[in-house]
């Protein structure tokens, strides 16, 4: 395996969009290193990558929620990573989110919250090296609020407006910010949903194209995986307010 | 409704997703009637569970790579297709491979699969070095060839219904290179080709593609690939080509199901005799296969099941004992060639022995050919397999999605034991599948 010097912190490990986009960083060349929830689970990610790629990989147990231990958990993820990536989400179930606050507050703080204060104080530190890449992963639901899932699209648009301030703010310290919007994908957190085939990718497409804008010759700073995305969305946004409330989408 | 790759039969069953290793033992204690699924290419009943189909396809972390001896250690639901992936680029080859890469680690052992070097290397239960099996209790066993041995051999080929194959270690083998120096060799009569398969015993990997379809003077009448492994020496004359290449990407799929009439007596016949033919123009001339191609030719055209249409296809898959093996195999083909329901796909291997107490291989040559699925080739099956029994063969459970229990009892002389244990683990309790359920394993 090629050894370039590179470093991921990818967080979120345990995800299917995160492991299959750590798997392609180990593939090439980098050293990785896993952010979950349950060390023991990103262990086993860990140990899948290491032994898949021969990649120099770390395990790192930290909850998204838990922010007062960012600072001290950055403090000890060395070196500073050259690139980070949260692909950490949590759809929630919309119609309980109406009914309890707390499911509410997890969602809105586990899409939002969590990634966006965990970016920040990354964006920082990378301002301050000069350097680095700040991969958020947003959604499609949060370019604009819809009935069925407006809780958690709310934290995402909330995640898409902070990555276009921090890439505002940080356009000329050398740090790059990238919000990529999957849209539908095939994992876990579909599971069992009825996906139109034309939108869905796969976790390793949705990796493939991470690493191709985050890291490889594709540029961009707001990324729809797949392309047919760009048009349809356009579209929803454009619908005016009088008739977009009346839809059911 | 849920089916196996030749998409006969269809069973209802409940299925449920494993999605992480610790909700294994849990699931198997709690619950009757289950079987563990891979990938789901066993082609009939095998990996349908009497009530419950556990997939467990995301159970496919790989744990750790030993270079020292080249040993790897997966759970269970990893495919050989993401081992190849990984393990030809660093130069290394599972030690055996079925004819398909889409199949789990679990898979492969459950029916201690067969590779085109059985004759030398045995099945890939014999390098197998350690399982970790998910028993009726939910307790995780380590079973190996000295700890918890008999469980161990009673899970190679045992087809799930001894636990759930959770993780296992198994052995590469070191190659320089990814490709394969492929000679072929063509003979004009079953006579002929058994003679010759005998003399590639030698050889590590040889196959024969069997034209099942003519008669006569030429009823057997074959190719027989015979390869190895290629050194770098050997390909560098192919200008470019990397020492070990990848596999390629780009595939085929068909799209649709072909109609039920697409392939018969004529147009499998042309394809054959255009086959064998091409096939002897390439006589004794050595060539340079590309790893993928010589093992997975199938692979190429994903979904190829889709070819027998929507009734779906059976795989008939025997293996007989050398010594009437000339005279029994002539007259199973006799038999297929006049009622031109084989289809092109039939393959004659050598094989020996297997390492479990229901593993398919057994000293002797092994037929298998694809008939589609219809109302007269159950009884044509029936025959052949009397013919089978009366040669003392057997009939590959993995395949197998018809056999009656006869036929089944009758070449599997350790059954008694494999029920014994099943009785005394608890897996009769809790492990089922459909095939155990119709052959009363």
């Amino acid at each position: 395996m090629k050894a370039i010097g590179k470093t991921l912190l990818l967080i979120g490990a345990t995800s299917d969009i995160g492991r299959a986009t750590a798997l392609v960083y180990a593939e090439a060349g980098w050293d990785i290193h896993l952010v979950g929830r349950r060390r023991e689970l990103v262990q086993r990610e860990a140990d899948d990558i290491v032994t898949r790629t021969a990649a120099a990989v770390t395990a790192h147990e930290l909850d998204i929620l838990d922010t007062g231990r960012f600072e001290e958990f950055l403090s000890i993820v060395s070196p500073l990573p050259d690139t980070a990536i949260c692909v950490v989400g949590e759809l929630g179930e919309q119609a309980r989110a109406e009914r309890e606050l707390e499911h509410a507050a997890m969602v809105m703080r586990t899409n939002f919250e969590g990634p966006a204060l965990m970016l920040g104080l990354l964006a920082s530190r990378f301002a301050a090296r000069g350097s680095g890449t700040i991969v958020g992963i947003s959604s499609v639901a949060g370019d604009r609020g819809r009935g069925s899932n407006y809780v958690y699209g709310a934290a995402k648009a909330g995640l898409t407006a902070f990555l276009s301030g921090l890439r505002n703010r940080l356009s000329t310290a050398g740090v790059r910010v990238l919000t990529i919007k999957p849209g539908f994908v095939r994992t876990r957190m579909t599971d069992g949903m009825k996906l139109p085939p034309m939108l869905t990718a796969e976790p390793a497409e949705v990796a493939q194209r991470i690493f191709a804008v985050a890291d490889g010759s594709k540029g961009g700073d707001v990324v729809y995986v797949r392309r047919i995305w760009y048009p349809l969305m356009a579209i929803i946004r454009g619908i005016p307010e009088p008739i977009f409330k009346r839809l059911r989408l | 409704m849920i089916e196996g790759w030749g998409r006969y039969p269809r069973h209802d069953s409940e299925v449920l997703d494993c999605r992480l290793p610790e909700a294994l033992p849990g699931t198997v204690s709690s619950r009757a009637g289950l079987i563990a699924r891979g990938n789901g290419r066993s082609y009939g009943d095998a990996a349908i569970g009497e009530h419950l189909t556990l997939t467990c396809g995301a159970l496919s972390r790989m744990k750790s790579f030993d270079q020292v001896d080249a040993s790897l250690t997966v759970e269970g639901g990893v495919m050989l297709s993401e081992i190849l992936r990984s393990f030809i680029p660093r130069g290394y080859f599972p030690p055996v491979v079925p004819g398909t890469k889409f199949v789990t680690v679990g898979g492969m052992i459950a029916s201690d699969v067969h590779g085109k070097n059985h004759h030398r290397d045995g099945g890939f239960g014999d390098h197998v070095r350690e399982i970790k099996l998910v028993i009726a209790s939910g307790e995780i066993l380590t079973c190996s060839r000295t700890q918890n041995s008999e469980l161990f051999f009673a899970t190679l080929g045992g087809m799930g219904l001894t636990g759930i194959i959770a993780e296992a270690t198994f052995r590469l083998r070191p190659i320089s290179t990814g490709w394969i120096v492929q000679k072929t060799v063509v003979t004009e009569n079953l006579g002929d080709t058994l003679q010759a398969l005998k003399q590639t015993d030698d050889a590590t990997y040889s196959v024969a593609w069997i034209d099942c379809l003519s008669r006569g003077a030429s009823l057997g009448r074959s190719l027989i690939f015979v390869g190895e492994h290629a050194s770098p020496s050997d390909i560098a004359q192919m200008p470019k080509a990397a020492l070990l290449p990848p596999f390629k990407a780009a595939r085929f799929s068909l799209p649709v199901d072909l109609p039920g009439w697409a392939l018969n007596r004529t147009s499998v016949s042309a394809f054959n005799d255009l086959y064998y033919r091409a096939g002897a123009r390439k006589a004794a001339r050595v060539s340079l296969v590309h790893w993928d191609s010589y093992f997975f030719p199938l692979d190429g055209l994903l979904e190829w099941n889709r070819l027998y249409g929507k009734r779906g296809f059976l795989q008939h898959q025997c293996v007989v004992p050398d010594e009437n093996a000339l005279a029994v195999l002539s007259s199973m083909l006799d038999r297929f060639a006049l009622s031109g329901k084989a289809s092109f796909l039939a393959v004659l291997k050598r094989l020996r022995g297997g390492a479990g107490l229901l593993s398919f291989p057994a000293p002797g040559y092994t037929l298998a050919l694809d008939l589609p699925v219809a109302p007269d080739v159950f009884q044509l099956l029936d025959e052949i397999d009397k013919l089978v029994v009366a040669a003392g063969g057997r009939l590959y459970l993995a395949k197998d999605a018809r056999q009656s229990r006869h036929t089944f009892e009758a070449g599997y002389p350790q059954l008694q034991a494999f029920k014994e244990l099943r009785r005394t683990t608890g897996a009769d309790r809790h492990f089922s599948s459909q095939l155990g359920k119709r052959l009363g394993i």
